[in-house]
């Protein structure tokens, strides 16, 4: 099968998994393969309607891209647009807070994590490799932290406040 | 006046705090700390409530058909490391569910005089979450504490964080 230029969609892992307990790797920007990954994790967040962004570890590469749109969140502020992000690295946070938050690759589990609400945020574009600046505020910026962490192989569950801080995002009984 | 321990559990339902924590007013207790929580669709509360009414004769006020109630007498409220020197920790482990990870993660705290103020663990697919609240007296070497989380840790293929609270006194 020919792969897309606009990429294919991946499965998205999900927790307990080894590579999103795994620091990834910086990539070259520019490499063809990088470049694929980048159209893949792109296409994979287009077919992952609740989630606002995704880290490449998720469809299992353990590589430094992140892809995000914050404007498909109904309360967010800032929005960059679409866009993946090769070797992002944070440069700046402030005005931190609480807010319940969930992810994709932990189905079922929701928790109140502190982050930061204003954050600027360095990396490169991938195929051209240009150097890219975001400045980021609310949903957008707490997005991209989630999305970094899974880059540090963490996930929101070690940033949770408190014992009292996971929720079951449903109610069910599986009795 | 008396402190009484009050456990309540039965199926979720609409209505049941209400009816219970309407009994106890019914009672003239009145509830100082309490928790509740969902436990696979059953509802789990813990109240610490005062008033003139004993334990026993609140079991008998709060007893309902669907509801399994305990009370008992206390003597009076108690706090680790009332002296202040308490050093608050958040723990949290997440890895593939398996028996014995409560236990071997809580002996670890257990045995440097680490007390659980709280915790709350769920199971969902595969994996199993626990968050603990944590109270470490001050003399602990909190570095050699996290080294032997992270062994135990290793033991079971979780994964560890043990980070200080951050309280936000404004």
């Amino acid at each position: 099968m020919t792969r897309p230029a606009d990429g294919m969609p991946r499965e998205v892992i999900d927790a307990p998994h080894p590579l999103l307990s795994t620091a990834a790797e910086p990539v070259d920007p520019t490499d063809p393969g990088v470049v694929a990954a980048a159209a893949d994790l792109l296409a994979t967040l287009r077919h992952e309607p609740s989630t606002t962004g995704l880290a490449a570890p998720q469809i299992g590469l353990s590589w430094r891209l992140i892809a995000f749109d914050a404007g498909r969140h109904p309360r967010s502020r800032s929005c960059t647009g679409e866009l993946v992000v090769a070797n992002p690295r944070l440069a700046t946070a402030a005005r931190w807070d609480h807010l319940r938050e969930g992810c994709v690759s932990v189905p079922g589990l929701i928790a109140d994590v502190r982050r930061a609400t204003r954050i600027t945020v360095h990396g490169h574009l991938p195929g051209t490799g240009d150097p890219v600046t975001i400045e980021a505020d609310a949903v957008e910026a707490r997005c991209i932290q989630h999305q970094l962490d899974h880059l540090d192989g963490l996930l929101f569950l070690d940033r949770v406040v408190g014992a009292l801080s996971l929720h079951r995002s449903h109610h069910s009984c599986d009795a | 006046m008396g402190l009484s321990a009050v456990t309540v559990l039965g199926v979720d339902r609409p209505g049941v705090i209400a009816a219970v924590t309407g009994s106890l007013a019914d009672c003239g207790a009145n509830i100082q700390d309490s928790t509740m929580t969902l436990l696979g669709g059953h509802v789990a509360m813990m109240l610490l409530v005062s008033g003139e009414v004993d334990a026993a004769e609140l079991s008998k006020r709060l007893c309902a058909p669907d509801l399994v109630v305990t009370a008992s007498a206390i003597e009076a409220r108690r706090h680790f490391c009332d002296d202040g020197g308490g050093l608050g920790y958040v723990l949290t482990v997440h890895g593939p569910d398996r028996p014995g990870i409560v236990s071997a993660i809580s002996a670890v705290l257990a045995a440097d005089g680490g007390n659980i103020t709280g915790m709350s663990t769920r199971l969902t697919g595969r994996l199993y979450v626990l968050i603990a609240d944590v109270e470490l007296p001050k003399e602990v070497d909190v570095a050699a504490l996290m080294r032997r989380l992270a062994a135990v840790g290793a033991g079971l293929d979780s994964e560890i964080t043990f980070r200080p609270v951050e309280p936000d006194l404004l």
